[in-house]
């Protein structure tokens, strides 16, 4: 990559000054952390839409998903692109920025404006890289809460996400139940598969078997291990698609030229499809917070904490769930959705569980799938009748 | 509480009129809602649903309601005892594989148990299998033999003898003609049996 050099390149710009709101906890707030440490300081940056009602009962948080960030709904300041779910979130739209207060955070080890490891680590003046102590969707989630606390509200009305933002929904559920009046899991699981975490293991690898990696010190001697994130993001889109969709929009096509070249160019569309996601992934992603990301999902495991049965993190459990999976998903499958149903009937939890007929595979969440629209409508909507929420256009 | 609308199928009124206000209900094979939300309407139940077909579930879902998509046969073994105060089963009992087994668990994991089922006992069914030797396809059971989902058929006295077998207690019981309405409660079962086109009963689980 030209250019300016890597210290300045948009994966990184907002790592300490994000440029939407942000909040700092000192060392009179250390976030308590899985990894057993009480970590300080702590930034969160955020993003929210919509306002706060007098009684804060309208509360939305939305958890974003690995590579995702708070930007749901505003330009991104980095890509310039629309924000990642503004078919989903705003006005008139299912989570309806006209009635709710709209909250997404970047999670902690992210690279947007929350503490990751491409923030400076203030008693050494350097990126924390590999110093930062390992995230996990707990601590994800304990750093949401505080962010509440701040902001005062005491009940989120809906927490959703997809992937491992549904992850942090469910870890929400089970961490702080009073705190939440409904919960909309999508496309997620209670565990990380065998598969999943070897998927994560490949992209990892390619991270740090790229030399300008440094040991995760890439930044502080100016250089980025671009091609391996590259590689990881090639990887990891791949699961994200079905093979029908591939199928039907790639083929056997060949890019830009009537016949094969016998060599090693991108002489398919799927080939130089893949290499554009990796070459755009790259400018607005830190390496090292891919590798705490891929490692936070694949260390979740909500029943472990629960005496290894899923149904004792729902025990009593008054919120209302809406569980969403998508039939072309193989990363986050149905059968990982139905095993959450089924801990939360047994836990005698109020639970819908609607599967959505599509091929697009795991990133049907992020699309225009029209009925995932029509049945989180439907569960929000009755979520805020029963919350004394106006109903749409209300 | 509202008045249900005027086009409500008379048997889910039957079934509504028939669980306490405020109760929690789980309607199993609850279709498109009909009943749930008949239930959430006139009867302030706290109610949810399982529906097999994925369709069914996604309108339901749209419409707020609370439902899952599952199996009556298999899916009620991962509910806990007591979870309800009702559990319903409209018109889907001769469509499971195992209905002795469904029972059970509806009686395991609600207090009380509502049941309705054509009755395969009523004399237009005896008639045309009597004198024309057919299978019998009625405006009630208008599947052909070969293409039903209904594997299960009982008569009102079957089902009787099936809830003294599984020691559970009828609390209530109608039998409803051909429009929905009650035959008169001092018949005999043999008349219920021959007249009742469709049959709804409350069964309570003896302690």
């Amino acid at each position: 990559m030209g250019g300016p050099g890597p210290n300045l390149i948009g994966s990184t710009l907002e790592a300490d000054a994000p440029s939407g709101l942000s909040v700092r906890f000192g060392a009179d707030r250390p976030l308590p952390m899985d990894a057993g440490v009480n970590f300080s300081p702590v930034t969160i940056a955020y993003q929210t839409y919509g306002s706060l009602n007098a009684a804060k009962s309208n509360a939305f948080l939305i958890c974003h998903a690995l590579s995702g960030d708070q930007h749901v709904a505003n330009v991104n300041p980095v890509t310039g692109k629309n924000g990642w779910w503004e078919t989903m979130v705003g006005h008139g739209k299912p989570i309806d920025t006209d009635r709710f207060f709209v909250i997404c955070a970047n999670v902690i080890g992210g690279c947007m404006g929350s503490t990751g490891p491409a923030s400076t680590n203030p008693s050494t003046g350097r990126p924390y890289g590999l110093d930062m102590p390992v995230v996990t969707i707990a601590d994800m989630v304990r750093a949401q809460a505080m962010l509440l606390d701040h902001l005062g509200i005491e009940t989120l009305f809906c927490v959703t996400g997809g992937s491992m933002g549904g992850m942090q929904v469910l870890q929400w559920a089970a961490s702080y139940p009073e705190r939440v009046f409904s919960a909309l899991p999508i496309a997620t699981a209670a565990k990380h598969s065998a598969q999943n975490i070897a998927f994560h293991e490949v992209g990892r690898q390619a991270i740090m078997a790229d030399p300008d990696w440094r040991g995760g010190r890439y930044l502080s001697e100016g250089v980025s291990p671009g091609k391996g994130l590259a590689v990881a993001r090639m990887a990891a889109h791949i699961t994200y698609l079905s093979e029908s969709a591939l199928q039907r929009r790639f083929g056997r096509k060949l890019h830009n030229r009537a016949e094969l070249t016998f060599s090693f160019q991108a002489d398919f569309q799927i080939e130089s499809y893949l290499r554009h996601q990796g070459s755009i992934f790259v400018e607005r992603f830190d390496p090292n917070s891919y590798l705490f990301m891929t490692r936070a999902m694949d260390y979740f495991d909500l029943a472990a904490d629960y005496g290894g049965v899923l149904a004792h993190a729902f025990k009593n459990a008054k919120t209302r769930f809406c569980v969403v999976s998508f039939t072309s998903d193989w990363l986050f499958p149905t059968s990982d959705s139905r095993a959450i149903v089924h801990a939360l009937n047994a836990g005698g939890a109020s639970v819908s569980f609607v599967e959505i007929e599509t091929d697009r595979g795991h990133d049907a969440f992020l699309l225009d799938v029209q009925d995932l629209f029509k049945t989180t409508r439907g569960f929000i909507d009755s979520a805020a009748r029963a919350r004394g929420l106006p109903g749409p256009r209300g | 509480m509202s008045v249900p609308a005027p086009h409500t199928r008379i048997d889910l009124v039957r079934v509504a009129e028939m669980v306490e206000p405020g109760a929690r209900v789980l309607d199993v094979g609850c279709g498109d809602g009909a009943l749930l939300r008949l239930l959430v309407d006139t009867r302030e139940a706290d109610g949810r649903g399982i529906e097999l077909s994925q369709q069914g579930v996604n309108d339901c879902v749209a419409k707020g309601l609370s439902v899952v998509q599952g199996d009556a046969d298999t899916d009620l073994a991962d509910y806990p005892d007591d979870a309800f105060d009702y559990v319903i089963l409209s018109q889907t009992l001769q469509a499971t594989r195992q209905p002795r087994v469904v029972l059970q668990h509806m009686l395991r994991i609600g207090g009380r148990a509502i049941v309705s089922f054509p009755n395969f006992g009523h004399w237009r069914v005896r008639a045309k299998l009597a004198f024309k030797g057919r299978m019998p396809v009625t405006e009630n059971l208008s599947h052909a033999w070969y293409d039903t989902p209904n594997i299960h058929f009982c008569t009102i006295r079957d089902f009787v003898a099936l809830t003294n077998d599984l020691d559970a207690h009828i609390e209530t019981s109608a039998a409803l003609d051909s429009f929905g309405h009650p035959l008169q409660v001092n018949f005999p079962w043999w008349a219920w049996n021959l007249l009742g086109e469709q049959a709804v009963f409350l069964l309570r689980r003896k302690a």
